[in-house]
């Protein structure tokens, strides 16, 4: 099936089943693959983009729901690295094996857009989804936090 | 181990580049150490590394030559060579090395990256420095021993004249190799990059997306593959519907692999193979196998469990060691206590599912993964293919999180396999259910214990049945054993460890601090039991424990099976370090000085792995419907005099408890008709942020002895460390984990 999406800000033609998940269109249709695979059940936000300004799991939207969506990926957040959440995660050196860090950055990029100033209690609500198997956590919080602060 | 490094033979030689230019290729022995260990008379033959490169224009390059789990080695590696060279890190550029022989030991396990690496990437560095030094000494005709250098530069303070390295780099290729022992290394103390809190040297791409990782590839011409094993461990395809599944749109290739049953090789399946990875997935839901599911069929954890306790009380008639008379002992003794201790199999849950790239061109192979053990891959993959193993390049790719997971090959094998018969690059990709079921499991085990304290509160007898598993009947399974110098050996006067084994068809391997990830739990718990049993505080019962006289038997030359070396928890370490580490995490975390709430305690443990000592305190507090809240760590370590980059020590510590916790809490690995029950991360589920302790504490003492790994000996005592909490808080002991099986779940 035919259909355009809207991702990074550029209208794109694919020619995918209705029924593919938007991860694998963006990642071998689009050859974007900052947005990660990890359990194709949305239990490990690996695979986190943005729909309409919210955090979605990719893996759980069929690219044809997608269709009228503005989609941003990791590879669009900014266009040099500079968004507040990829700076304080730069300035704090957040990752370890990295895998699942752009699943969190988008997440946490999503909170902030919502809420400014996040409490540790709406970090922990907000970054549930999302799972680092090196334990990154501290620092993730610390990151958010300094996104926040504006540093 | 470290103590061999210094009989290291070291040979470089320097290379003018094309172009001009400086190439260091240094011959080093790095397999001489590991000969010695083994009583091998010399070692494998010299081959030279190829290191750094330095550009006309001062451009400085080093290779990262060891794979990258995430623990930051393809930073600390080239740091090593750059402070040493004495350039400034923001001219360094770090380059992943493919696997070559010019690079000596490549691999990732058992945190030795650091103790084999110490010495001879500094030598590296040094002799580079020594050469372009002895090159400004020619040019300028002064004695180089006026010389010094800085920030890439070599300096004359008498006539106040410098020059750059890229000036000279060309020079520096034509000069004479400097004698080893003439090459100089700098004091800890003028360490400019040693030590510091340098970020890993691929942050930047991490946080923009760029592709880093194997599944990020994309070869013209790529295909897709999806590839189902027997669920069954050991089984074999009897027959599959292969016709119709390549009627299925986009299908290019859908066949049965032969395959075998070692379980990290190429095993029996089915391939289907694509234009598009999601049209081989989509194409598998279509396959229907008959499996030959062969003897394995009837393995069950539950059966399992059954037998150990069958077993629990037929001790076998050898030892696989004993000391005293733990048998007098236990009757004499003042206060005995019993408990029954078991873990369960673990997957690893690496977050990056494995995958693999290959290109097979006629008898040659081209290989793009993640592996920690490259050598291995590539001999696994020639094997595979019936190709010499210098025929098969391997490109080292970023892992995704590895925990040991990809120490194993199989993806490697899977790939070469299934391109050679497609015809095309072909890209194996496993879904989370694929690696869910099929791991080299962390093997569980059954610990039946009995220790005994005299009167005056001192630990007198110590006796462990261990029941494990194994493949053949003769020897212990993967991963499941416990040395005979497993702790508390040597400091018990009485003493017994019987192993027995039960037959499994499970595939089992080593996952990050092998043996000890369990072993831990079950000594760090049952020393805490005597210790409560004796009336003495559990942190003053261990310091006295360690500080006892040690027993030191003539080692039993009929051991039978199951014993051998543990996972690094074994061997000749030293009590006093160990004590030194309890002092420390004492002290910084108030044990014994803080008054906690109704519900809150701490827990102590402490465990020698990888050549190093950890102490951990956790103060967990836990509500009466069992709810548990770890709300801080605090973690002391011995890993010798140099901690190379604190940033990343920091993220292994923090990491390595949170690991941990996700073992204890909830990772189990069930088996029920010989086959794999949990089949993604929901039914086996890492530790999310709001359950991670909100500060986890690192503290270490710099002992004067060469600095060793960290990839894993701050996992064991975490798991023991709550519990020993949760014991004090709540008056329950946990024998068995992991926690959730128990009613217990995170706050």
């Amino acid at each position: 099936m035919k259909f355009d999406l809207n991702v990074n800000g550029k209208t794109v033609s694919v020619d995918v089943p209705p029924d593919m998940p938007l991860l694998w269109v963006l990642r071998d249709e689009l050859h974007l693959y900052g947005t990660k695979y990890g359990c194709g059940e949305g239990h490990c936000g690996a695979c986190t983009v943005h729909m309409r300004g919210r955090a979605m799991r990719s893996c759980q939207v069929q690219a044809s729901v997608a269709a009228n969506s503005p989609i941003i990926t990791i590879e669009g957040l900014s266009a040099d690295g500079t968004h507040p959440v990829q700076q304080a995660w730069k300035a704090l050196d957040v990752p370890e094996c990295g895998y699942c860090q752009a699943g969190q950055i988008m997440s946490a990029a999503a909170l902030l857009a919502t809420t400014p100033k996040p409490t540790d209690a709406q970090i922990d609500a907000a970054m549930n989804g999302n799972i680092c198997r090196c334990g990154t956590y501290a620092r993730i919080r610390e990151g958010i936090h300094r996104a926040a602060s504006g540093k | 181990m470290s103590n061999l490094l210094v009989d290291r033979r070291s040979f470089l030689r320097v290379t003018a580049l094309a172009g001009g230019g400086l190439m260091i290729a240094a011959y080093i022995d790095f397999d001489a150490g590991d000969a010695l260990a083994q009583g091998r008379q010399g070692g494998a033959p010299l081959a030279p590394n190829a290191f750094i490169k330095i550009a006309p224009n001062g451009q400085v390059t080093i290779i990262g030559k060891n794979p990258e789990i995430g623990q930051g080695i393809k930073t600390a590696l080239p740091m090593l060579i750059a402070d040493e060279l004495d350039v400034d890190w923001k001219d360094v550029t770090v380059e992943q090395g493919d696997l070559d022989a010019r690079y000596g030991t490549q691999s990732a396990g058992g945190s030795t990256a650091i103790p084999g690496n110490w010495e001879p990437m500094r030598r590296v560095g040094a002799t580079a420095r020594h050469l372009l030094v002895a090159a400004a000494a020619a040019q300028w005709s002064v004695p180089a021993s006026e010389l010094t250098t800085a920030s890439g530069r070599v300096l004359h303070a008498g006539s106040r004249r410098s020059i750059g390295y890229g000036e000279l780099a060309t020079a520096a290729a034509s000069m004479p190799m400097p004698d080893p022992a003439a090459v100089r290394f700098k004091d800890a103390k003028d360490y400019k990059i040693i030590g510091q809190r340098i970020p890993g040297v691929d942050l930047d791409q991490i946080v923009t997306g760029k592709p880093l990782f194997t599944s990020d590839m994309h070869l013209p011409g790529m295909q897709f593959a999806v590839f189902e094993r027997c669920p069954v461990f050991g089984g074999k395809v009897a027959s599959a519907n292969l016709d119709q599944l390549k009627a299925l749109p986009g299908v290019k290739h859908a066949f049965v692999v032969e395959g075998g049953t070692t379980p990290n090789g190429l095993l029996s399946g089915v391939a289907i193979v694509a234009d598009g990875w999601w049209q081989a997935e989509t194409a598998r839901k279509q396959l229907k196998v008959t499996w030959n599911e062969g003897a394995g069929s009837s393995d069950s954890s539950e059966a399992f469990a059954k037998r150990a306790a069958q077993m629990a009380n037929q001790l076998p008639p050898q030892s696989t060691r004993s000391d005293g008379d733990v048998e007098a002992a236990l009757k004499s003794a003042a206060k005995v206590v019993e408990g029954a201790y078991a873990y369960p199999f673990l997957n690893h849950a690496q977050i990056e599912p494995m995958s693999a790239t290959a290109r097979v061109d006629g008898n040659r192979c081209e290989i793009w993964a993640g592996t920690q053990t490259p050598g291995g891959g590539r001999s696994l993959v020639a094997q595979t293919l019936g190709i010499p193993p210098e025929n098969v390049t391997v490109h080292m790719v970023r892992i995704g999180g590895s925990f040991g997971r990809r120490l194993y090959n199989d993806h490697l094998a899977e790939a070469a396999h299934i391109a050679k018969v497609a015809g095309v690059p072909v890209q194996v990709r496993w879904t989370r259910e694929d690696d869910m079921t099929h791991d080299l499991f962390r093997p569980g085990g059954f610990h039946f214990l009995k220790g005994g304290v005299d009167a005056s509160g001192k630990l007198v007898a110590w006796r462990n049945h261990f029941i494990t598993f194994t493949p053949d009947g003769q020897r212990a399974t993967s991963s499941g054993t416990v040395g005979a110098t497993e702790f508390p050996a040597r400091f018990v006067p009485n003493y017994a460890l019987f192993t027995s084994m039960i037959p499994s068809n499970v595939p089992t391997g080593a996952m990050r601090a092998p043996g000890s990830n369990a072993l831990a739990f079950v000594m760090q718990s049952f020393i805490d039991e005597l210790a409560h049993a004796a009336g003495r505080d559990p942190l003053q019962f261990r310091l006295d424990l360690l500080a006892g006289p040690l027993v030191v038997p003539p080692p039993n030359p009929n051991a039978p099976p199951g014993g051998g070396r543990g996972g690094g928890g074994g061997g000749g370490w030293t009590p006093a370090r160990m004590r030194a580490v309890l002092e420390l995490v004492r002290d910084k975390s108030g044990w014994g000085r803080t008054k906690l709430p109704q519900g809150t305690a701490m827990g102590v443990a402490f465990h020698f792995s990888h050549q190093g000592y950890f102490a951990e305190v956790a103060e967990v507090s836990v509500d009466a419907s069992k709810r548990v809240k770890v709300n801080k760590v605090w973690v002391a370590g011995d890993i010798g005099r140099q901690i190379i980059n604190p940033l990343k020590a920091e993220a292994q510590v923090s990491g390595s408890v949170i690991d941990g916790l996700s073992h204890l809490m909830a990772f189990e690995l069930t088996i029920a008709n010989g086959r794999a029950v949990q089949r993604n991360l929901d039914e086996h589920e890492p530790l999310r942020m709001r359950q991670a302790p909100r500060q986890v504490e690192a503290h270490f003492v710099t002992s004067d002895n060469n600095p060793t790994g960290l990839g894993e000996p701050a996992l064991p005592p975490i798991l023991p460390a709550v519990c020993n909490a949760i014991f004090t808080a709540t008056g329950t002991r946990v024998r068995s984990l992991p926690l959730s099986k128990h009613g217990y779940r995170w706050a």
